[in-house]
């Protein structure tokens, strides 16, 4: 048993592989709690595509992948934060075009490099496996930035987001923290990149923070639940990666959504067995809600 | 009596269209204003200008005669119970906390000033027990208390409350009345939007009747005449008998629920002298 599981790791390149999907594992399920209450699923998903055409122009001109889908990440974060400001487009209608756009134009400029289908795969559904040493360092300061700001800025994010209008009586600025927000979900969508890939980021994001959601009352608990929940789905799609010999993108995500579906069927107080549990218990009434 | 906030020619436009019409007022400080008018009259868009959350598009507000926007900080603002994520994993606590946020402690533990403050806080609205409770699971009433508690941790000059009396029990509703109360002793001014006329006129200083425009501002009895009803609620009132009957339907959509028996959305209102004492 202790072999089976040691076996795997005895390699160099699943040691790395698996420290980069534990970072990317808490950073996107820390993060992600605040995309999760904010409702900002949609936006996470969009950022992630609109990157593609940074890491091709980085490819094409043969820089660091990571350096090119963070500089292309920033500036649509920035973008999108710029456009739903002013109110004339719906936000969401942004967030599509500006997404389909990138991911068109990502498309066209990965199609202009021979290797394309695998390349593309790679950037799409990710190659934690092809991780090096320094994409680890990267990845490591990097999540590191983002979760410092995240403590430090832990009670302006929770007022901003739990009531802007509060936030603003009490001197915030809300909008720069709102961008400030777009930005660090930028760099944690770039350093998932070789992790789960653009395609699967989105889960990352918002299926252990969901989970979490459902199995706690209060903000720092949920996101210390969540960062659990992000490592235990790492770890195990790892294993599953290994001894299966499937994606480990895919495996991830899919080890993640079965955690969430977990809590989901059996969350003490909001599990649907507990809510069908007491539903037949006592049919008269429910809720303290007026 | 000083004036406390001042408001010259504000125009405030929301979702799409003009929703304050170059509304002049003063507040004297530590008044108590009743802010009454049908729904879309501006009454929420006049707070969420008050507090910088939409910008003005002519006018200026002062407070002390200088520009509010330098002030913000003691300005505290309880917004309507549908206007708050009820589903955000917050304790009762946590949230009136977050009334001592300002002023820099954004950053440092709470102070056990600020813990005593939050604490005697949720003693006034009578919510202490309740303190670790996630605010999701509590009453439409209990909610309301959470806010009121929250804006007196704020300390603040100015308070802001939109529809405190609207589908909340007769407990918080008197709760909420007692803590006006207070307040008048420590001359904290006070702005409230109801659709609660009799309690407009009976509870408060004074009475700013809105509808886009000012139609008029001042004492109850010099504000609820006929012909300034007329104006503010048209269609929405009858006359009947030389009786006027605001037939007010109180903030859109609601069901009947919403309103517990004893403050229901009808009221009426002595009108035949014009202006006689609406008591």
């Amino acid at each position: 048993m202790i072999a089976w599981l040691t076996e795997p790791f005895a390699l160099g390149f699943m040691q790395k592989a698996l420290m980069a999907s534990v970072i990317v594992g808490v950073v996107c399920a820390v993060l992600g709690c605040y995309v999760v209450l904010r409702s900002m699923a949609f936006l996470g998903d969009a950022l992630a595509h609109a990157i593609l055409p940074g890491v091709a122009v980085a490819y094409l001109v043969g820089a660091n992948l990571l350096a090119g889908a963070l500089v292309a990440g920033l500036i649509v974060a920035v973008g999108i934060s710029y456009v739903s400001r002013g109110g004339a487009i719906r936000e969401d209608t942004a967030i599509g075009i500006f997404f389909a756009a990138a991911l068109a134009l990502g498309v066209v400029l990965i199609s202009t490099v021979r290797t394309y289908a695998v390349d593309l795969t790679h950037v799409l559904f990710g190659n934690v496996l092809g991780v090096t040493a320094t994409d680890v360092w990267i990845t490591g300061a990097l999540a590191f930035l983002v979760l410092a700001a995240i403590l430090l800025l832990y009670r302006r994010l929770l007022v901003v987001s739990f009531d802007p209008i509060l936030g603003q009586t009490l001197g915030l600025r809300t909008h720069a923290l709102q961008t400030g927000l777009f930005l660090m979900l930028a760099v944690t969508i770039v350093i998932s990149l070789q992790t789960v890939g653009v395609a699967l980021v989105a889960a990352m994001l918002v299926t252990p923070p969901a989970a979490a959601y459902l199995l706690t009352r209060r903000l720092p608990v949920m996101m210390v639940v969540s960062a659990f929940i992000g490592v235990l789905s790492a770890v195990g799609g790892l294993y599953a990666s290994y001894y299966l010999d499937v994606a480990s993108g895919g495996a991830i995500v899919l080890v993640a959504t079965a955690i969430f579906l977990l809590a989901f069927l059996f969350a003490p107080g909001r599990g649907l067995a507990w809510r069908l549990g007491r539903r037949s218990a006592q049919p008269a009434r429910r809720g303290p809600r007026s | 009596m000083n004036e406390l906030l001042e408001l010259r020619d504000v125009s405030v436009f929301y979702g799409g269209r003009l929703a304050l019409d170059s509304v002049s007022l003063d507040v004297p400080h530590g008044a108590q204003v009743a802010v009454v008018g049908p729904n879309g009259a501006g009454k929420s868009t006049l707070f969420k200008a008050l507090v910088g959350l939409l910008p003005l598009r002519t006018g200026e507000m002062l407070m002390h005669g200088r520009p509010l926007a330098e002030y913000r900080d003691p300005v505290a603002y309880v917004p309507q119970r549908e206007e708050v994520d009820w589903r955000f994993p917050v304790t009762v606590f946590d949230v009136v906390a977050m009334g001592r946020y300002g002023r820099g402690r954004w950053l440092r533990r709470l102070s056990s000033g600020d813990r005593d403050t939050v604490g005697r806080c949720l003693e006034r609205l009578a919510i202490t027990e309740l303190a670790q409770r996630p605010i999701g699971e509590l009453s439409g009433g209990q909610q309301q208390r959470v806010f009121l508690a929250r804006a007196l941790a704020q300390e603040p000059h100015v308070l802001l409350l939109d529809e405190p009396f609207t589908g909340v029990d007769i407990g918080t509703r008197e709760a909420t009345l007692e803590l006006l109360a207070g307040l008048r002793a420590r001359a904290v001014t006070v702005l409230v939007s109801t659709h609660d006329l009799d309690l407009a006129a009976g509870r408060f200083d004074q009475v700013a009747l809105l509808n886009t425009r000012l139609i008029s501002m001042g004492r109850p009895q010099e504000v609820f005449t006929q012909e300034h009803l007329q104006a503010a609620f048209g269609g929405q009132m009858v006359v009947l008998n030389g009786r006027t009957i605001v037939v007010d339907q109180c903030c859109g959509g609601h069901g009947p629920e919403d309103h517990p028996a004893g403050h229901g959305p009808a009221h009426e209102r002595e009108g035949s002298s014009g202006g006689g004492d609406p008591r």
